[in-house]
């Protein structure tokens, strides 16, 4: 039996890899589900997989659901094996597809898919691939992102291919529609639910894997996330607890925004909370808290220490991001950041940096100054995307308050029949992570 | 809520009246529209109580279920329900006109163009309230699978001819009522809720007294007192002085008036039955005339006042223009319409219970499609709307400033005029983000180029050009010219094509086998009305 301190974090993830490689290659099912927890080498696993499929002889199309996610995985492929012909379907949109895959010669692009036949790999958003017809469908496909893809885009794809690898982290932010869908509710098939709860319904026999290690979450952040959004399904970090380390040149001035970087360098969390209040969604005391807050930590020269490399890099502005629950939040603090002098760091809603890996994030906390808690501020996955981007840090800003107010509020959404109840529900999540974070509290009034 | 929105709910609590919250009006409105004020029984879903119908604001006509526990009775209520409604559907089924419909030719697979018949007119119901379209849907539901004496002499409880066909008419507005802009069944509070703001929230603007109170209060009173009086006021009895609008009553209604007024029907009913000659039988027959008489007096005054506030809301929207894109929404409606009527013609099944994968991603992408279009058609009917998407970042106008002539680096140079707008609006702009203005009715797209400053924004103009070398008179705007252009679309593509429900694939559980017609819902022990 293995111990706790025995765990080895390479050897976990090399075992669940070889499993999901040895299904997907030799399996008798015609799909398998892959749950990946945040920075658990999804990307990694797609682009091997991809690879082994390629070598194998089988023709492979590769269903991504953003554009941006199929540049990035090329631009992979290419990395990973520059002599493997690729195709690159694409929209005839002006500037379709990442300018960088003009420099590899071995990627065919075309807006046809007539023009891409007898590539050994092709890929394409779903949105693209729905338009795509054929005579004789692929022998293999990846689904990537499969979680955030909608069951009615898996629906007008899905005769495309005969076997199919579904990849995915289904603790993200589910898919949605904006108009009404509860008549369809409770259906298998409901078209605005997530492509793996209908393929799983219909094809309850399909392996499913997990990928059981996150490379990118510190040992400080995994087991927060891991309870408050996988309950049943935890995953470990790669890392252990001395293998990261952020520092900073400057020390600190005493200041609220500087006294949460602190906390937050030395045990990866820190709440920076404001005085209990409600305000408009684009609060301004807590827009220009969030924007010193990364202010402060460029100018306090810090430096990330990891298993990346022996020297400690450079904290610099593109290995911070803010995120928001709203759009006009995001843009109050672009506005505030360049305000401050700092207009190179990203700052998006969570929708936007699903998939994306920072050291240091400063996150607006969605129910902070808010006087009711919506199913839109409650949802699990904008909470779990928003707390889990971080390699080494995680600044939440937030106005005192949101633990009464979500007891103040309980869940009011109509209970449909036959829909499958989601674990943990945002109220939970919330109160998880609200209690985890009451810990590295750092009290200011600005 | 948008930010516009709240501002004028502001504004209408400081000043005590609704604001507008349209300029023009945003949803069709039929010449003769048929208005529907139903009741429901407390407790007994799908039990209607009765209902005041029609196209006459002066004669509408009265329909009661003196017992709406009896099957005989509700039966009875349906067969009239059907009487009216039906020829009033069926006069718009006849006049037609030629049209053209894109179809995907089943041997080639192409698109091509059909000659096809388009009803130059439809139908269109009005209900007082949302809540009034759940309950057309529900009357629908309970009669599209019921079966006449004729078409199956079994059945234990045959429903009269025509029932199941107004199930059917009724569920298809009512899921044509789902498609955002559409009109064919229309509540009036949501319309009423759209074209003005009041001081209250959107939960209380469902009641049809109140929101009406704040749009048009008697004697100019401030809409917070009359909306008050109108959702709580009750007269010395205890009734409410403005009854809901329905189809639930309110249950001192229920309780004082309808409940004691049923049981004397009852007890009529009951002593009728039990006569033992001619004479007795006259009496009694009297009495229960008389206690039908009641019912239908305390139904009518609980929907008379319902049927008045409709005709006064459509008297109020009708006072706006109508903005220019509804006429193109409304023919969509009149294709949805004729569609039905033919479906019903070919002697099609009534529409199943649930839809298959197909067709509800199907309804799903073709109602989100719908929602784009007409949020981006509002805004460009109407320059309120317009101004609610300018002051969210979402659109800007100005007027130009500088207009530079450039070409597009290609073998073959095409026109990619610079223009500058200056503006105080403040969009989200970001890097080579595309923006449209209208041009004569067609979006011209541009793209942002950079800020020239802080309220100078400079734009590339990429297409409605023409195809030579200088742009087509008029293209693109002169030094001085207002200009409104919009970060969203103008009008949106069509989506993917979905499998034939045949060949619905393996992820969503194979095709869905023969189609069978459903059978009316199964008695059980429970159904004891």
């Amino acid at each position: 039996m293995t111990t706790q301190a025995a765990f080895d974090p390479g050897a976990a993830a090399a075992r669940a890899t070889d499993a999901i490689l040895a299904d997907t290659l030799h399996g008798a099912h015609r799909g398998v589900v892959v749950d990946s927890p945040p920075g658990a080498g999804k990307s990694t696993l797609v682009v091997r997989a991809a690879l082994e499929l390629a070598d194998a002889g089988r023709p492979l199309m590769v269903v991504a659901q953003t554009n941006a996610q199929v540049d990035d995985l090329v631009l992979r492929l290419a990395e990973k094996k520059p002599g493997l012909p690729v195709g690159r379907l694409h929209s005839s949109d002006t500037d379709p597809y990442d300018k960088a895959l003009d420099d590899l010669p071995q990627v065919r692009k075309s807006a046809k898919a007539a023009d891409l036949t007898g590539l050994p790999v092709v890929i394409s958003t779903a949105a693209k691939w729905a338009h795509v017809k054929v005579d004789e469908p692929w022998r293999h496909a990846i689904v990537d992102e499969a979680y955030q893809m909608r069951s009615d885009a898996l629906l007008a794809v899905a005769g495309l291919f005969e076997r199919a690898l579904f990849v995915g982290d289904p603790g993200q932010l589910d898919p949605f529609a904006i108009v009404g869908s509860e008549q369809w509710a409770g259906l298998t098939y409901d078209p605005s639910g997530s492509a793996v709860t209908t393929l799983l319904a219909h094809n309850p026999e399909l392996p499913q894997h997990r990928l059981p290690v996150s490379w990118r979450l510190p040992a400080s952040a995994a087991p927060l996330v891991s309870d408050a959004f996988y309950p049943y399904t935890p995953f470990r970090s790669g890392t252990g607890h001395g293998d990261r380390r952020l520092a900073f040149a400057v020390p600190s001035d005493g200041s609220g925004p500087d006294r949460v970087i602190d906390e937050a360098a030395e045990s990866g969390w820190g709440l920076l909370e404001l005085p209990a209040r409600r305000t408009p969604r684009t609060d301004p005391e807590a827009v220009r808290a969030v924007a010193t807050v990364v202010r402060r930590l460029l100018d306090r020269g810090g430096a990330a220490t990891s298993e990346r490399s022996d020297a400690p890099a450079p904290l610099t502005a593109d290995r911070i991001a803010v995120g928001t629950a709203h759009r006009d939040q995001a843009a109050a603090v672009r506005a505030a950041l360049v305000d401050l002098g700092v207009p190179e760091v990203t700052v998006d809603t969570a929708n936007r940096l699903q998939g994306r890996e920072y050291d240091v994030t400063v996150v607006l906390h969605p129910l902070s100054g808010r006087p009711d808690a919506t199913a839109f501020h409650l949802e699990t996955g904008r909470l779990c995307v928003l707390t889990s981007r971080h390699r080494h840090a995680c600044v939440v800003v937030c106005r005192a308050g949101v633990s009464n107010l979500l007891d103040d509020y309980p869940s009011t959404e109509p209970v449909q029949l036959g829909t499958v109840v989601k674990f943990p529900d945002g109220w939970e999540a919330n109160h998880a992570v609200l209690a985890h974070l009451a810990e590295r509290r750092v009290v200011w009034r600005p | 809520m948008s930010l516009i929105s709240t501002l004028a709910r502001l504004e209408a609590v400081a000043t005590g009246h609704a604001q507008p919250a349209a300029t023009v009006r945003h949803r069709h409105l039929s010449d003769r529209p048929l208005v529907f004020v139903p009741l429901t029984t407390a407790g007994e879903a799908g039990a209607p109580l009765g209902a005041l119908l029609g196209t006459d604001r002066d004669a509408p006509r009265l329909l009661v279920v003196p017992q709406p526990r009896d099957r005989d009775l509700r039966f009875a209520f349906l067969a009239e329900l059907a009487d009216v409604v039906l020829p009033y559907v069926d006069g718009y089924a006849e006049a037609v006109e030629a049209a053209e419909r894109t179809e995907t030719d089943p041997e080639t697979g192409k698109r091509v163009k059909v000659e096809a018949e388009l009803c130059a007119d439809a139908p269109q119901l009005i209900v007082p309230s949302r809540a009034g379209i759940d309950f057309v849907r529900l009357l629908g539901r309970s009669m599209r699978f019921r079966r006449t004496a004729e078409q199956d002499p079994e059945t234990p409880y045959p429903a009269p001819p025509r029932v199941p066909l107004l199930g059917r008419w009724l569920t298809h507005v009512g899921e044509r009522a789902r498609v955002p802009g559409s009109a064919l069944l229309l509540a009036m509070t949501d319309v009423l809720a759209r074209h003005w703001a009041t001081g209250q929230s959107s939960l209380e603007d469902q009641h049809l007294g109140a929101l009406l109170a704040w749009i048009a209060p008697p004697d100019d009173e401030p809409g917070t007192e009359a909306a008050l009086r109108a959702e709580l006021a009750r007269d010395a009895q205890g009734q409410l002085l403005c009854p809901p609008a329905g189809p639930a009553t309110d249950p001192a209604f229920d309780n004082r008036l309808l409940a004691p007024a049923i049981e004397r029907y009852d007890r009529a009913r009951t002593a009728f039955a039990a006569a033992e000659d001619g004479l007795e039988a006259d009496d009694r027959l009297g009495a229960l005339t008389a206690a039908e008489r009641e019912i239908r007096d305390l139904v009518l005054s609980r929907t008379l006042p319902t049927w008045q506030k409709v005709w006064q809301g459509l008297d109020l929207l009708r006072a706006l223009p109508a903005g220019a894109h509804i006429e193109e929404r409304w023919t969509r409606d009149r294709w949805s319409f004729t569609g039905h009527r033919d479906r019903i013609t070919a002697g099609e099944p009534p529409q199943p219970r649930r839809d298959d994968a197909v067709t509800a991603a199907g309804k799903l992408a073709a109602r989100e499609r719908e929602q784009a279009r007409l949020e981006a058609q509002e805004a460009l009917d109407d320059p309120l709307v317009m101004a609610g998407r300018r002051l969210s970042g979402e659109a800007f106008a100005g007027e130009v400033t500088d207009v530079v002539m450039a070409y597009s680096e290609s073998r073959r140079p095409s026109p990619r005029p610079l223009i500058t707008v200056r503006t105080g609006d403040r969009p989200h702009l970001a890097e080579r983000v595309r923006v449209y203005r209208s041009l004569s009715g067609k979006p011209q797209a541009a793209e942002f180029v950079e800020r020239a400053g802080d309220d100078l924004i400079v734009l590339r103009i990429v297409d409605k050009m023409g195809r030579g070398k200088t742009p087509e008179e008029g293209s693109v705007p002169d030094k001085g010219d207002p200009v409104c252009f919009t970060l969203f679309e103008h009008e949106q593509r069509g989506g993917a094509k979905l499998p034939d429900p045949e060949q619905t694939p393996w992820t969503h559980g194979g095709p869905p086998g023969e189609a069978v017609l459903p059978e009316a819902d199964p008695m059980t022990a429970e159904d004891l009305l």
